[in-house]
């Protein structure tokens, strides 16, 4: 057990402030108590996160060939993926789906998140609950429940469109699988965007909105200009964490391949490109390029967005 | 959308102000009504394939294809009894096991990812050891690799220690939850007052005991979020044990599943099990939601505290 002390110069302090030049040995001891609870997620964070991604760019930087073994080829397979016309139409259409999708969960959850935070009704509680549900069931569950939705075959789409005299359109065919997959995430993703950004809302003091109103402004100007504003970090942490889904979509396109056939080749998104070069075709050197730079432009993007929204979302 | 409803602990007592607000909410009785509609539209879009579900999972095959009620309501037959023992008979039971496997992975992956995120988020918050804020900011990037990216180097490295397609392959994986440590750190430093543990360092505690004693009791909201979190996040994974998993009976429901409407699309005559897929999905789904409904007061707060500050 560590020593205590009570000297006052002891006190941790805060995290913020510059380490203190003078501390002494008995607290320095107990400094190190911190890497012994740091310690085995840093084990954890060694093992699956630092060696993997070592580990692919190792293999990334080799090829292998059935004539001449596995040569080290440096920068060969990301030439060849950045030059390849299947990984840049992924990209590209995982960047559409970026642009069109995030947008629409994030209006989905913003507009609900306000009118919830104007209501204390049953009704307006029991719709927060029932927006969010669709968080606990898993994207392969909701992919397969909106794949039997939109079949012609077991679906009510034919029913509903009737209705109206119209005939249905197919949902799963090769111009309407981009809306449709969009609309799947939405329904998946919009309630726990909302639910952070119903928390925030909430916790912002009323007396601004108070204090805007008695200035004039009607309801959607506070919304637009005195809300919005006062959120816009979780609203910044929402877009992150969407962008950062999207990009790496893989679960909706690959249990819908099934339903929709001949609508989304194996190679739809970039995920789905590295995962069948290594799991069809054993191609682990490519994949693994792929992979990466699948990541380095991941981790960039979001860099670059979090850079530019730093006034927003208060990273200095 | 509706003007903001007058709560009580905040009224303001100045009678203008007084008169004000119930001219606004004289004016707002329309909108309040605009309001409730976008809701329930909402919640009809929300839960119509879950009820879907609910619906799909007490008709047998013929009634999905072409029931007499239509795809959103009952058919005159029942057939949830049927379907469920269906789920047993069908390749010996082999969907529980599926579900028992889910529980599984979801459990060792979501309780021990928890129990690292909040030891290293106590870590990070109340010592500043040496290497700290390298390691934190190292951190913080990961949060940004996406964790597919890591899946097949993943699987290439298991694969040659020799645990691919035994459970540790997807519970080891499962352990790392950046984000978590993250949470833990920030509400480790926001509920547990610097000053406390020194007191309790005062009267004697080691550093064990003040974490146990003093520090985890003021951090439950947070560990139950990041619990929940976990467990949804390894519960949901698809493409993990996609990749590491070949054995049929160490599959967890969402692959399983996947195998069984691939099987039934390819249309192998005795292969078509709809109804036992429509079944197996809406009985997977009832845990978790049922944990989230019970465990609301944690999460709704919780869920929020990765906001950047």
């Amino acid at each position: 057990m560590a020593l205590t002390t009570t000297s006052p110069r002891t006190a941790p302090p805060q995290p913020s402030v510059s380490r203190k030049v003078g501390v002494d040995k008995i607290d320095r001891k107990r400094q190190r108590w911190g890497w012994l609870f740091v310690g085995p997620f840093a084990l954890v964070f060694l093992g699956f996160l630092i060696v993997p991604l070592a580990y692919a760019f190792w293999m990334s930087l080799q090829t292998s060939t059935l004539a001449a073994g596995t040569q080290f080829t440096w920068f060969a397979n990301y030439g060849k993926a950045f030059t390849d016309p299947i990984f840049l139409e992924g990209l590209g259409r995982v960047g559409r789906f970026a642009i069109v999708m995030i947008p629409a969960q994030m209006l989905v959850a913003l507009a609900a998140a306000m009118v919830l935070d104007n209501l204390t009704t049953v009704l307006s509680k029991f719709s927060r609950l029932m927006i969010f549900v669709p968080y606990a069931v898993p994207g392969v569950i909701g992919a397969l429940m909106w794949g039997f939705l939109y079949s012609p075959r077991f679906g009510p789409g034919s029913d509903i469109f009737s209705l109206f005299g119209l005939d249905a359109p197919s949902f799963l065919s090769q111009d309407n699988i981009f809306g449709a997959l969009v609309n799947i995430v939405t329904w998946q993703w919009s309630g726990y965007y909302m639910i952070i950004i119903y928390a925030a809302l909430r916790g912002v003091d009323s007396s601004v909105y108070e204090a805007a109103r008695l200035d004039g402004a009607n309801s959607w100007q506070i919304a637009l200009r005195v809300k919005l504003p006062m959120i816009s970090s979780s609203m910044v942490m929402v877009l992150i964490f969407s962008l950062i889904g999207t990009l790496q979509f893989f679960t909706e396109p690959q249990v819908l391949r099934a339903v929709a056939q001949g609508a989304i080749p194996v190679s739809y998104t970039p995920n789905m490109y590295a995962y069948s070069l290594a799991f069809s075709y054993s191609q682990f050197n490519y994949a693994s390029a792929i992979s990466f730079s699948l990541g380095i432009v991941v981790f960039i993007g979001s860099y670059l967005f979090l850079f530019l929204t730093r006034k927003q979302n208060g990273l200095k | 959308m509706a003007i903001l409803v007058p709560q009580s602990d905040e009224a303001v007592t100045r009678t203008t102000d007084r008169e004000r607000r119930r001219k606004d909410q004289q004016r707002s009785g329309g909108r309040k009504i605009g309001s409730h509609i976008f809701l329930l539209i909402l919640v009809i879009y929300f839960l119509t394939p879950l009820w879907w579900l609910i619906v799909a999972s007490t008709k047998d095959t013929a009634g999905l294809f072409g029931g007499s009620g239509g795809p959103l309501w009952f058919d005159g037959e029942f057939h949830l009894f049927d379907n469920i023992v269906g789920l047993f008979t069908q390749q010996d039971g082999i969907y529980w096991r599926w579900l028992g496997n889910s529980f599984l992975y979801a459990f060792a992956g979501g309780i021990g990812a928890t129990v690292l995120a909040v030891l290293a988020g106590y870590g990070f918050a109340k010592y500043r050891f040496r290497g700290r804020s390298a390691f934190f900011s190292l951190l913080l990037g990961s949060v940004m690799v996406p964790m597919t990216a890591l899946v097949i180097p993943t699987f290439v490295l298991m694969s040659s220690l020799g645990i691919v397609n035994t459970m540790w392959a997807v519970i080891l994986p499962s352990l790392l939850s950046p984000f978590g440590v993250y949470l833990m750190r920030v509400s480790t430093q926001d509920a547990v007052p610097d000053e406390l543990l020194d007191a309790a360092r005062v009267d004697g505690a080691g550093e064990l005991r003040t974490f146990f004693q003093v520090a985890l009791p003021l951090l439950r909201p947070a560990i139950v979020t990041v619990l929940l979190v976990s467990i949804v996040a390894t519960w949901n994974n698809f493409f993990l044990p996609l990749a590491v998993l070949s054995d049929p009976n160490l599959l967890p429901v969402t692959v399983g599943l996947n195998n069984w409407q691939a099987l039934s699309n390819a249309g192998a005559g005795g292969e078509q099990v709809w109804n036992l897929i429509v079944t197996g999905a809406f009985i997977s789904i009832i845990p978790l939601i049922i944990s989230f409904l019970a465990l609301q007061k944690y999460w709704q707060g919780g869920l929020s505290l990765g906001a950047l500050k």
